[in-house]
């Protein structure tokens, strides 16, 4: 849905030049949700964009003040609706820093197995949808047949294929279910193969490349300017991932590479999407071998539901805290805290400010996909023509409701 | 990397005129006054010993009805060191703060959230319009004293009432 608006006839010697404002979206598959791109064109050349965002608001923040922390966590899926079990572990681990506890060693596996298949989740929608963009409709096919394992593994874990809410603070909701390493490794096994076959399908395809490679570069010093983070940043050459250089959970007991490209290209980004995707493999088998046995959620019943109900129909001070839990939530000491993650986007960081009551006093969420977008407008990348415009929209990876919160 | 922020540097660089806020815990945290706020973004980004050279966020706060109301909270990393600082600016009523888009580019959209949401002006800011809500939209949604489901008109019945003051529940 594209319409047009001639903004001044230039006359030149050639003939009649036409500065033309365009209307990219909100309603338009390239944009990935709901962005309005306002773009001056010379003809086929763009020379200015404009993004519109807050088509997608819905007062994240706000709603969050007069919410208990634990009626957050469904708040927080909402964000990067590729990578919910992301978004709640970086809430949970700054409400936990707040009340100054800790999840258990077996929760804070879980967390770490959660994110890293939602990782793939949202890398593998990225994969396909960026040769999709610019006209490789293949790819997308088998990245969400094999999406479809993760969305499957998901609810057997939560019970939910995507707004998982599987996090609480103090741990997860519950145990994984029988069986289900087993499970995880054989995915491991079937997708550790599928992801040669995109890098065979798409990194020596001419047609992707000559829309993807040097277009949009963006050098490290501007991306770091830029705000951007994440894959995006790597892309441009800066060795910086927050799960090495300040791990959270058991990042630092796990083995992995952080993956650095050296153009900043549409390419890059995308290839580095693809090679994170390994490392998350190989960090979820690890997670699978290394998980301890153990309680998955804190025993204080002042925060944290019983693990085992059937003390609720025995212990009357069970039922009580149960019920002062459900009505009135938890109180947390008053304070500040600041906590990034490496989300799948980039850093993912939730500031929030408590009073000393049930709510936040301020809840605030640097959603990597917002600064991200930014980088659109700036003019120092090379994107010269209007298709040049949709493969680096597509190779950025904002998700719309990030961006607008 | 265990490697100290050398705090007092920047508190003596600049005369006391910036304090170290100790009640917070989770990392340092400095109180600048807004005339100070962008030499001090420019002493943080390129002192060879500091090297904040990304600026993660920009958060505004109502601290409706206690005075001085508002405040700009930013949070720094310093990629070469791996440390983090949060600097934080008290405003008055009406807020009016400098803007430090000449120091890093990412603040632009920021500033704009933070001016969309709490009506914080940013004096020299290249385009401070609203963000998220549309342009003919009256009110800073954020501030403390914006009622949840906003105001009452025509395509909002459910609003409150804008004669009462008080927010509801």
């Amino acid at each position: 849905m594209t319409d047009v608006t001639v903004v001044e006839e230039i006359k030149t010697e050639g003939g009649l030049s036409r500065e033309v404002l365009m209307n990219l979206g909100p309603q338009h598959p390239s944009t990935h949700g709901v962005l309005r791109l306002l773009l001056q064109m010379d003809g086929e050349i763009v020379e200015r964009i404009e993004p519109h965002i807050g088509l997608l608001h819905r007062g994240t923040e706000k709603l969050a003040e007069h919410f208990t922390y634990t009626q957050i966590f469904p708040l927080t899926d909402r964000l990067d609706y590729l990578c919910p079990p992301s978004n709640n572990l970086g809430y949970a681990l700054a409400v936990e820093a707040l009340l100054g506890i800790e999840a258990p060693v077996r929760a804070q596996y879980i967390r770490v197995l959660m994110a890293e298949l939602s990782r793939i989740s949202g890398h593998l929608l990225i994969t396909g949808a960026l040769p999709l963009d610019v006209g490789a409709m293949t790819a997308l096919l088998y990245t969400m047949r094999d999406r479809e394992m993760v969305m499957d593994l998901m609810e057997m874990i939560s019970g939910v294929r995507m707004h998982t809410s599987y996090c609480r603070v103090g741990g997860v909701r519950e145990d994984l279910p029988d069986g289900c390493g087993e499970r995880i490794i054989e995915f491991c096994d079937i997708f550790s193969v599928r992801i040669s076959d995109y890098e065979k399908l798409l990194s020596n395809n001419r047609i992707f490349l000559a829309r993807v490679e040097n277009i949009g570069n963006i050098t490290g010093e501007d991306a770091i300017a830029l705000g951007l983070s994440g894959p995006n940043l790597r892309a441009s050459g800066v060795d910086w991932d927050i799960r090495r250089d300040a791990p959270y959970e058991i990042y630092d007991k796990l083995e992995f590479d952080v993956i650095v490209r050296q153009d900043g290209d549409c390419y890059d980004r995308w290839k580095c999407r693809l090679d994170e995707m390994r490392e998350s493999v190989r960090m979820i088998r690890q997670c699978v071998q290394q998980m301890p046995t153990g309680a998955v959620l804190i025993d204080d019943p002042k925060i944290a539901f019983p693990v085992d109900k059937d003390l609720l129909t025995q212990s009357m001070e069970t039922h009580i805290h149960h019920f002062e839990l459900s009505a009135f939530g938890f109180k947390v000491p008053a304070g500040e805290v600041y906590t990034a993650i490496e989300a799948p986007k980039g850093e993912l960081g939730y500031y929030i400010i408590s009073d000393g009551s049930e709510k936040p006093f301020r809840f605030k969420v640097r959603a990597p996909s917002f600064v991200n977008l930014q980088s659109l407008t700036e003019r120092t990348t090379n994107i010269k023509y209007l298709a040049d415009v949709i493969a680096m929209l597509g190779s950025l990876d904002p998700v719309m409701a990030e961006v607008d919160k | 990397m265990a490697l100290v922020l050398p705090i007092e540097k920047i508190i003596s660089h600049f005369d006391g005129r910036v304090t170290l806020d100790a009640k917070v815990t989770d990392m340092p945290c400095i109180k600048v006054p807004p005339a100070d706020l962008i030499n001090l973004c420019y002493f943080l980004r390129d002192d060879k010993d500091l090297q904040f050279n990304f600026m993660a966020d920009i958060c505004g706060v109502d601290f409706h009805p206690r005075t001085p109301r508002f405040q700009l909270v930013y949070h720094l990393y310093s990629i070469p060191f791996n440390w983090r600082v949060r600097l934080k600016c008290i405003l008055s009523d009406p807020p009016v703060a400098p803007t430090i888009t000449p120091v890093w580019t990412t603040a632009n959209w920021h500033e704009r959230e933070a001016y969309d949401m709490y009506g914080i002006v940013f004096e020299g800011h290249p385009d401070l319009r609203r963000i998220y809500m549309w342009e003919e939209f009256e009110g800073f949604p954020m501030r403390k004293d914006f009622p949840l489901r906003g105001y009452k008109d025509e395509y909002n019945p459910f609003g409150a009432d804008p004669e009462s003051d008080g927010a509801p529940k």
